[in-house]
């Protein structure tokens, strides 16, 4: 079953946290696009202190161009690997017309950037969604993914809400792939009793997925190297 | 085999555990801190040396230490570390010892950028120290090769006694890809008898210096490091050849600009033109026979040379290899600027053009 964007989570602040190259960023992208192709009113926080490189603010023109408002960690200096948060990180906590993405670095040495909002967000209507991969070998297994997500929760002080199989192998995902990744999300969901809110699947392939049994959200590769047309 | 997802840092750090590294010792810098990063974490786990030096200069004279002791000893950084290292490789390969230098190269000169670059072609291939001597230079273009050629390296260190360096870009250590853990032919390697791990009963002490005090001593050792390269040269030549076959223009490229040149060969042959990919897998020991004889062949008209650099490093080793026979163009960018696919096609058609 295909679901759009809108209907993966229905919370206002989604928090995309995960271990590093599980493709938190080409899945925050996507929705921050697609929400604001739906109609929202949306905003992109990219607080990525960990990656040098492959960060939402590399599309902020192709976002901006669809309408989203888009911010992120040592936002005037994009190319420098500063961990510095910019106040107007505080817009998308306290702005209740913005749905909000943020957009967080891998593991939990990344989440610790939320440390210092939690209190802001646990009184908003927030989901933490943790972002799981079948072919990262440090998390391919339902007990390191659960004790990379314990991690996560202890870092930030927030509790996970939802889980997301992003299982991938960038331009070589087939649909085994996806199944073998769908196997392992459900495990996780299974012994941690967070829903599993979807799967994800670049379009061409969103018709082969018969072995998948719940809702698949169905991507366009944005975050491209730059031999990929 | 199953493949995996590996970010090219800690694929290239895996590659040195499951290669035998011994020891490690780096200092962290982008884009490559995932390298000690990952070693700080794992190399414990098997009983192994990692130590965070205090700096580049400490990290690459702990090599040196380790190396001399016989062990398998590796050290990475980026760019402005990797110069500051250049001492301590000198005296490394004087010493004729082995050991695995990674540099992830960011754009400089100086502090330059933390992005992808290929400014140090010249420091990795003609030697960032004094004196003569060579390291040999590996030049991965994908997280593959990166993790094959770092468990070789380490080979080809013990093999020849002499430093290897891995030079791949930025972007290299940072991108995932998937990449399968497949056996890297192992090679049959000397007993490291040299190693200073105590007399145990020698009737001669092993001594590992690069000080030869004596004029006509400092000679011959120069020459017998010479007959050493001459050896590699002989031996370890690496390139790849892609669609050359009939080629009129023929892009010559390492590392990621190879990655990009592909995408583009594959646009501009589907319009009908006829270009091809020579590609340096050791940039030294330069191919320069395989492209002196590409050169010479009738229906290759020209090369166009492709770097992340301003005006072309590498270019210096394709011009003495092509040694005029055919025109050479060059197309490059560099401070962390990375050539595109429409800029390497449009600059191809150009120089067909001007061929005319």
């Amino acid at each position: 079953m295909l679901i759009p964007a809108e209907q993966v989570s229905a919370h206002r602040l989604l928090i995309v946290t995960g271990h590093y190259g599980t493709g938190k960023t080409e899945f925050s992208v996507n929705l921050a696009l697609d929400l604001a192709k739906a109609g929202e009113k949306v905003m992109l926080a990219d607080l990525d202190i960990v990656n040098p490189y492959f960060r939402s603010r590399e599309r902020r023109d192709l976002l901006q161009a669809a309408g989203v408002r888009v911010i992120s960690s040592s936002q005037e200096c994009s190319d420098a690997d500063v961990p510095a948060i910019p106040a107007e990180v505080l817009t998308v906590l306290e702005d209740r017309s913005y749905r909000g993405i943020l957009d967080i670095g891998g593991d939990p040495d990344g989440a610790r950037v939320l440390a210092r909002f939690q209190p802001k967000i646990v009184t908003e209507d927030y989901q933490m969604i943790f972002v799981s991969n079948a072919n990262r070998p440090e998390v391919r297994t339902a007990a390191n993914a659960i004790s990379y997500m314990r991690c996560i929760e202890e870092v930030t002080g927030l509790k996970c809400g939802g889980i997301v199989n992003n299982t991938h192998l960038c331009g070589e995902t087939t649909p085994e792939e996806i199944c073998k990744g769908a196997a392992l999300a459900e495990e996780i969901s299974k012994e941690t009793g967070i829903p599993l809110l979807c799967h994800t699947a670049v379009e061409t392939l969103k018709d082969k997925l018969g072995c998948l049994n719940g809702p698949v959200y169905p991507i366009t590769i944005q975050m491209k190297k730059p031999w990929e047309k | 085999m199953e493949k995996e997802l590996w970010k090219g840092n800690e694929a290239i750090a895996e590659a040195a555990i499951r290669a035998g590294c011994d020891c490690f010792f780096g200092y962290p810098i982008t884009p490559q801190s995932e390298v000690p990063e990952y070693m700080s974490l794992h190399m414990p786990e098997h009983g192994k040396v990692f130590v965070q030096s205090e700096s580049e200069v400490a990290a690459i004279n702990m090599v040196y230490g380790a190396a001399g002791a016989g062990m398998r000893a590796m050290t990475s950084s980026s760019s402005p570390g990797v110069s500051l290292k250049q001492e301590g490789i000198t005296y490394i390969a004087g010493a004729e010892l082995p050991c695995v230098i990674v540099n992830c190269m960011r754009g400089g000169p100086g502090l330059g950028t933390i992005q992808p670059a290929q400014g140090d072609y010249f420091q990795a291939t003609r030697g960032g120290g004094n004196g003569d001597y060579r390291t040999v230079v590996l030049a991965p273009s994908n997280v593959q090769e990166a993790v094959d050629f770092v468990q070789e390296a380490f080979d080809i260190a013990d093999q020849y006694r002499n430093p290897v360096v891995v030079l791949a870009d930025g972007l290299i250590g940072q991108m995932m890809e998937p990449i399968v853990w497949h056996e890297v032919p192992k090679r049959k390697l000397p007993p490291k008898d040299w190693a200073t791990t105590g007399k145990h009963g020698r009737d001669h002490t092993n001594v590992v210096n690069s000080l030869y005090i004596d004029p006509a001593e400092c000679d011959d050792h120069n020459h017998h490091l010479d007959a050493k390269y001459a050896e590699i040269t002989k031996n370890e030549v690496r390139f790849e050849e892609r669609d050359c076959d009939d080629a009129e223009l023929v892009f010559t490229a390492y590392g990621t600009p190879a990655r990009i040149a592909i995408t583009a060969i594959e646009q501009l042959r589907e319009e009908g033109y006829k270009v091809g990919l020579f590609r340096p897998i050791t940039l030294w020991p330069f191919p320069e026979k395989p492209l002196h004889e590409l050169a010479a062949a009738g229906h290759v008209k020209q090369f166009l040379d492709v770097e992340m650099s301003s005006s072309g490093q590498m270019i210096d080793d394709i011009r003495l290899a092509v040694e005029g026979q055919k025109p050479i163009s060059f197309l490059g960018h560099a401070g962390g600027v990375m050539p595109t696919v429409e800029e390497m096609v449009e600059a191809a058609k150009k120089a067909l053009k001007e061929a005319k």
